[in-house]
């Protein structure tokens, strides 16, 4: 606890639409420790999305600086991004994300397969972590065979398979009912409780009043940043 | 490497109407490829062994004798005997019009010629029955001749009952010594191979009213001295002749020659244009790739989204394309060597056997487009953002 495992610096990303200029992020900087549990929240079009892809390498800013655990990422090529989304993030989507045509199995293996896991410890690794979300005797079916509820936490057990540094998870709740997105949120939570960092994504304040700490995005900027108590009473 | 190779597959294996399609292309131009060449190269094999039969080692002259201007036999052989190192065999050939009698039977069609000493050994043809003509029938001008199969059973009723017996022809009676056995193997008719008469060229030459042998055919000692043949052959007869238009030298090797070059071109020109078919093929990988890119986006997506490089993506499709094409080169073999087969069962002419260079060639070629039209497809999906492809449905 304690230690900074993002490190975001002056971050700016700014895209030209046509003669515009547009500032997705305009200037934000932002600390977070290992074991936290941050909810990003923001209105569609505030950068918050920008923001996730920034923090999710899957993007790099036009400027400022970002450390990953220690790493810089600001200035790194496809391929590396690529190793680094693979050994320090772990992804949750609104849409789940599974590859229709593989089974439970093979797309919780995915992320170790692409770390170069040998092929036992492979399935040995996914089994186990699809068991923990409770699903360990369907991992043959196809993920259409599964309610939404259970495709997400099929995407959730691909997330921590690989031992992520990092769960980042964009609008998990976003596709799913009330009683379902509650099982999903008692989970993220459970991992927090056992040291995991959570960064989650969200424009509902209902479930970002969920996490530990709140950032608000609102034209690109953060305009609060602050526990989750202090939130609740601003809004 | 394995897993892409699984990926494909299953990908190939999840699309088989469109995988069918794709490979359609393939599969034609291979067998395509497989059934020209191979055609080709069976008539190719057919014509040399059939030219084989002829004489490749021959010679033919053709000499237009002027009273001013001539080459007599005994020029020629005075030539032939100085130039043994070259040639091997000759004999003039004089062909004589007339009718072949035997009492009041008769048989015009029958080809009869007058040769030399040397005329059956350069035809290779073996004796049924009897001698065959000899030096001194031809020196001594006996008027003696051997027959071929075809006469000895019409006129005499068989090659041991021809041998004593004379024939007249126009009118000339000559006792037949000897008869030479059946060369058309599958039948006797009149015309044919097996009816004609041998006579010695120096009682040629009286019957045919002729004092000049204008044809001549010389054997070769070796294949590879033929060019030289002909030029000492046509340095010979431009001094006694002084004029190229009297004369003509030819070998047979130049015929088969420019067969083989002319059969040669033709396969090459029928391989081009089914290698265009394997091209088109090759865009039709191409194209099916492409679409294949654009429909799994997001799958490529959320693959780069959780590590894969670029490398690994670029890999599962030029993979994907690469298996697709040659399991469409594997079924075009087969395809092709099935209808050879077929062919062959109802071709007795000659027989054609798939080459082995033809189906590597084209299995390796099959192989490339897939690796090489599939290549543009994998680097667009390498290539892919992967938010934005996440973001695509």
């Amino acid at each position: 606890m304690g230690e900074p495992l993002i490190e975001l610096k002056d971050i700016y990303k700014i895209y030209q639409m046509g003669s515009e200029e547009v500032r997705a992020n305009d200037g934000i900087s932002l600390m977070i420790n290992r074991g936290e549990f941050v909810a990003i929240v923001g209105k569609s079009g505030s950068g918050k999305s920008t923001l996730m892809n920034i923090i999710g390498a899957l993007d790099v800013p036009t400027s400022g600086s970002y450390r990953l655990g220690g790493e810089d990422v600001a200035q790194m090529s496809d391929d590396q991004l690529a190793d680094i989304r693979n050994r320090m993030i772990g992804f949750i989507f609104q849409q789940y994300n599974l590859l229709p045509k593989s089974n439970l199995l093979e797309n919780v293996e995915l992320p170790l397969l692409y770390a170069k896991v040998p092929k036992e410890e492979r399935k040995e690794r996914a089994m186990r972590q699809l068991g923990r979300v409770g699903l360990a005797e369907k991992w043959r079916n196809l993920p259409k065979q599964l309610s939404g509820g259970q495709q997400q936490r099929v995407s959730i057990a691909r997330a921590l398979a690989g031992d992520p540094s990092l769960i980042l998870a964009d609008e998990p709740t976003g596709a799913l009912d009330s009683r379902t997105s509650r099982e999903v949120l008692n989970f993220l939570k459970e991992l927090h409780s056992e040291g995991n960092t959570i960064v989650m994504i969200t424009h509902d304040n209902s479930i970002a009043v969920e996490a530990k700490r709140v950032v608000r995005i609102m034209d690109g900027k953060i305009n609060f940043d602050g526990d989750v108590e202090n939130y609740a009473a601003i809004i | 490497m394995q897993q892409s190779f699984k990926l494909a597959i299953k990908s190939i294996w999840g699309n088989k109407m469109r995988s069918f399609l794709t490979m359609l292309g393939i599969i034609i131009g291979v067998s395509a490829v497989i059934i020209l060449v191979s055609v080709v190269s069976g008539y190719l094999s057919y014509m040399t062994e059939s030219f084989a039969s002829l004489g490749v080692d021959q010679i033919t002259l053709n000499i237009i004798n002027l009273p001013s201007r001539n080459v007599s036999v005994d020029e020629m052989y005075e030539f032939y005997d100085e130039n043994t190192d070259l040639f091997g065999s000759m004999t003039p050939t004089i062909s004589i019009r007339g009718v072949a009698k035997n009492g009041n039977d008769s048989l015009d069609s029958t080809s009869i010629t007058g040769v030399s000493e040397d005329y059956q050994e350069i035809k290779d043809w073996e004796l049924e029955y009897g001698r065959g003509l000899q030096y001194i029938d031809m020196s001594a001008r006996h008027k003696v001749c051997v027959i071929g199969i075809y006469v000895a059973n019409e006129l005499y009723g068989g090659a041991e009952k021809a041998c004593g017996e004379t024939i007249k022809i126009n009118g000339t009676a000559f006792t037949i010594v000897g008869v030479i056995e059946q060369q058309n193997k599958e039948e006797l008719s009149e015309g044919g191979t097996d009816d004609f008469v041998w006579i010695p060229y120096t009682c040629a030459t009286k019957l045919a009213r002729n004092a000049y042998v204008n044809n001549y055919i010389i054997t070769v000692n070796d294949l590879d001295k033929v060019s030289e043949c002909k030029t000492a052959l046509k340095n010979f007869l431009y001094e006694k002749m002084k004029n190229e238009d009297l004369y003509t030298v030819e070998a047979t090797s130049d015929m088969l020659d420019e067969i083989n070059s002319l059969v040669t071109t033709a396969s090459v020109g029928l391989g081009g244009i089914a290698g265009i078919s394997l091209l088109v093929a090759g865009v039709g990988v191409m194209n099916i790739m492409l679409v294949s890119v654009t429909e799994r986006t997001r799958e490529i997506g959320i693959r780069k989204a959780l590590g894969a490089r670029r490398s690994v993506i670029l890999q599962q499709f030029v993979i994907e394309a690469a298996v697709t094409s040659s399991i469409g080169g594997v079924i075009g073999i087969a395809i092709g060597c099935g209808v050879i087969f077929l062919i062959n069962r109802f071709n007795t002419t000659f027989q054609s056997t798939p080459t082995f260079s033809a189906i590597a060639v084209s299995f390796a070629v099959s192989v490339g487009i897939g690796l090489l039209f599939g290549y543009m497809p994998a680097s667009r999906a390498s290539k892919l953002n992967p938010i934005d492809a996440l973001r695509s449905e």
